[in-house]
């Protein structure tokens, strides 16, 4: 088969690395990467201008484009304004660079405003927003250029919250972003589930493409003073992940307790901060395990690379987590990993143990056993390495672009051949 | 054919309070008593009803049996009338029962009296059920060498079947008999493996170019063979007839029109594994160093110990039984034997496991080393037991030792 011309994208995202808060700008520059790389032309679109350039694609801030009128904003969220005004999610939940403050909705309601003429102004034949703070964007954008739009989901509100405190109007710009798309892409097989089932979105119009990660060695010496530590004859175990509810912290905890039962010289190691991190503390302490712990706080480059390096078993017990990246990092650096089946990544790994994060007895059994048995351990750390190598952004990207031309195929003419301004027709009711 | 005892999730904290190691119940595939009433409904139970409907339509029709003690025991247990189907099928006299290890185990390569004590209750086995005694070998997996051959002569065997491989057999039929190298009284039945897959594997292959495979065309294979060679040896799991293979793809009409099919060329009859060493001589020594089997492609021994974690386990499971052998106490015994089932080292194979294989289709496990891990487990309740079992006979010598005690001598 020719290869076909390919789609030109118009991705609207909300942050990007390394001026990131969280998994969502990781994912987007991994993504947009791989597009690029096979050829597929990129715009990519974000609220605030950041001192940011990649040699891959081009970037477009929204706070200096022009502006929609204030009406027009209205009439599109006619459906949730009402609740605007109790809205304060706090900022390193939703991933909003900490530089930036002011109301959340305000400023995902600043950035749709000027989808528009940014979609007029930059050529595409295709849009894709990544998560709801992106979709009222993505939603004014088709208005104004009449392409396709794809609702890329990383993590929903009920993810995010948990299953009885959603904030609603988060809620509903999720599912306006869904019913407006052309294609939902979800990060996994379980959060495909949740946009049909919690947002009554059809099946067929849900697509799952993972996560991939770009794999280089570590090459990181190990942390000093875990060095000393195990050369005393103890054990790691590594948490690695922001402390809240949906991490599971609570479950490590009493995996902990279990493991300590069986393996007395085993350290837990925790790097993240978050909500939960004083409530996981004193459970710690209450359990009287507090010698047995050690806090890091947040790590990233080096000093995680650092710590991955000195780890004997790595743990993710979300108890929900769309994708979750930070196994595959434990991977990489040949930790062997134990996930959650309530983790996305878990429906493509098979080079990983598996558990219920609720069953405390089956993670420490586990865990013991990695501890206890070295052929174990070698076998999932050789085969675990070998397995993420294959888990790349290019196979992401490749599911992507077939979404892409699917989506594609019903047009005939060229697109944006003319003017952007022929656009224009199809946003007249604004 | 073979149901293997599949150990039960069984965690680290289970070790030193239970020893059911095989008593899951979740009616899942890790349920033993689940898995052989599925089986048995929809493969052997009917199988064996076309089978003996073929044997009264054809009466030279001839088929042979080697059935793991442990899938005997398991129907017993569960399933009594796939015991009753047999020892119908036995007493037509076209049926001969071969021998096999009691637990399907890999001792025949670690434990040589291990070895022959479970071909011993195997033996036994097949005298209580059926009142026969076998006079062909057939090793677990099809597991062969020069070795093993050997063994199988000293045992008093006529007959031994071995995989065809063709690295074994170079340029040479499997439709012959040979001599093992070392031998003089034995003569090794070789597996045609060909024409075995193409039912046990390619029968419902639709990308197959021989799809749909009838029963005439079949027979017109194997009629081809006639003038080059003497027996044509289909060997292949009985689980082939309705659990790999489907009732739908149509193997039941298949195999209720083989004999037919087979027959229509004048020159060809049935013999069973006996009748065939009876009947031809050897042509040519066959000379097996290393193992072969009939697992994989590779048809060596690399399904059960090709990695660290199968090995690890075999190593403990052997060393166990040096201890273990010695000690009064069968139950502990039996428990050790179950555990060297074959089956729960393949589990732990992960040669092809990312590619989702073979050995993933036929493990209950959630991956190869949630299957080492539980198997460790027990181990290490096995070896609990084991100090207990010591502990309790010191203590039992200890008190015969002890002279009774009267009252006249105080």
């Amino acid at each position: 088969m020719a290869k076909q011309n390919l789609p030109s994208v118009l991705m609207f995202g909300w942050e990007f690395p390394p001026f990131n808060s969280g998994g969502l700008g990781v994912a987007c520059e991994g993504l947009s990467k791989a597009l690029a790389s096979s050829g597929v032309p990129l715009t990519f679109v974000l609220p605030f201008k950041i001192p940011i350039s990649v040699p891959w694609c081009k970037f477009v801030f929204a706070n200096e484009s022009d502006l929609v009128s204030e009406e027009r904003m209205k009439r599109l969220f006619a459906g949730y304004q009402s609740h605007s005004e109790n809205i304060s999610i706090k900022n390193t939940v939703t991933g909003l660079p900490e530089t930036i403050s002011g109301d959340l909705i305000e400023r995902v309601r600043a950035y749709a405003k000027k989808a528009g003429s940014i979609a007029e102004k930059n050529k595409h034949s295709i849009i894709h927003a990544h998560d709801w703070l992106t979709y009222p964007a993505g939603i004014l954008a088709k208005e104004a250029s009449g392409r396709p739009l794809i609702t890329h989901i990383h993590a929903t509100e009920f993810d995010r919250s948990g299953s009885d405190n959603i904030n609603s109007e988060i809620f509903h710009i999720e599912k306006a972003g869904f019913e407006k798309a052309d294609v939902v892409v979800a990060v996994s097989g379980r959060t495909r589930e949740k946009v049909i089932e919690k947002y009554g979105i059809h099946p067929n119009k849900v697509k799952v493409v993972y996560n991939g990660i770009d794999f280089s060695q570590n090459s990181a010496s190990i942390e000093q003073n875990l060095d000393k530590l195990k050369r005393g004859g103890n054990s790691i175990v590594l948490f690695v992940g922001r402390i809240t509810l949906q991490k599971g912290p609570d479950y490590f905890v009493s995996m902990a307790k279990k493991v300590l039962s069986c393996e007395p010289n085993t350290f837990f190691v925790v790097s993240g901060s978050g909500d939960m991190e004083e409530e996981m503390i004193r459970q710690v302490a209450r359990e009287g395990l507090s010698d047995k712990f050690i806090f890091c706080g947040f790590l990233r480059g080096d000093e995680l690379a650092r710590v991955y390096k000195a780890a004997d078993m790595f743990v993710m017990p979300s108890v929900s987590e769309p994708f979750g990246l930070v196994p595959l990092e434990a991977m990489i650096s040949e930790v062997p990993v134990l996930v959650s089946y309530e983790s996305g990544v878990s429906e493509i790994l098979s080079s990983a143990l598996k558990s219920h994060f609720w069953d405390i007895d089956d993670m420490a059994d586990k865990v013991i056993n990695v501890l206890r048995h070295k052929k174990l351990s070698t076998q999932l750390s050789k085969n675990g390495t070998e397995e993420v190598k294959t888990i790349h952004w290019k196979k992401a990207a490749e599911s992507l672009i077939e979404v892409y031309n699917s989506l594609n195929h019903g047009f005939s003419l060229p697109i944006f051949s003319s003017a952007p301004a022929s656009a224009s027709t199809q946003v007249s009711y604004f | 054919m073979h149901q293997p005892l599949r150990v039960r999730k069984y965690r680290i904290f289970d070790v030193g309070e239970r020893s059911d190691y095989f008593s899951d119940a979740s009616g899942t595939s890790l349920d033993n008593k689940f898995i052989i009433d599925k089986v048995s409904q929809k493969s052997y139970l009917p199988a064996n009803r076309v089978i003996l409907e073929n044997i009264k339509r054809n009466p030279n029709f001839k088929v042979s049996f080697s059935i793991s003690g442990l899938a005997l025991e398991q129907f017993e247990k569960f399933a009594p009338a796939v015991i009753q189907s047999f020892q119908e099928l036995v007493n037509t006299g076209n049926v001969e029962l071969l021998s096999e290890t009691y637990h399907h185990s890999l001792s025949s390569i670690y434990d040589r009296d291990e070895f022959e004590t479970q071909v011993k209750l195997h033996r036994r086995k097949l005298k209580d059920l059926f009142g026969v005694t076998p006079t062909i070998f057939r090793n677990t997996e099809l597991i062969y060498s020069n070795e093993i051959a050997k063994m199988a002569e000293e045992m008093g065997y006529r007959g031994i079947l071995a995989e065809g491989a063709d690295h074994v057999l170079g340029w040479r039929s499997p439709t012959f008999l040979y001599k093992p190298v070392g031998t003089e009284n034995i003569k090794a039945l070789l597996k045609h493996y060909k024409l075995s897959d193409d039912i046990a594997f390619r029968f419902s292959q639709r990308s197959w170019s021989e799809w749909p495979l009838t029963a005439d065309k079949f027979g017109g294979w194997v009629s081809a063979h006639n003038g080059n060679g003497h027996s044509v040896n289909l060997f292949m799991d009985y689980e082939t007839f309705g659990e790999h293979q489907w009732e739908d793809t149509g193997i039941f009409e298949f195999l209720r029109y083989l004999p037919e099919a087979i027959l229509a060329n004048p020159d060809n009859d049935f013999v069973t594994p006996s009748e065939a060493v009876e009947r031809y001589p050897t042509a040519g020594e066959l000379d097996v160093p290393n193992h072969t089997s009939w697992a994989d492609t590779e048809r060596d021994l690399s399904a059960w110990m090709s990695n660290d974690l199968q090995k690890q386990a075999l190593d403990t499971i052997y060393e166990l039984g040096k201890e273990i052998i010695h000690v009064d106490d069968p139950i502990l015994q039996e428990d050790w034997r179950r555990l060297q089932t074959s089956d729960h080292f393949y589990y732990m194979c992960t040669k092809f496991w990312n590619d989702g294989d073979v050995h993933k289709y036929f493990s209950p496990y959630e991956s190869p080393y949630e299957a080492f891990i539980a198997y460790m487990n027990v181990l290490q309740d096995m070896r609990l037991r084991l100090s207990l079992a010591k502990k309790r006979e010191e203590h039992g010598i200890s008190l015969t030792r002890l002279k009774p005690l009267r009252f006249s001598e105080m």
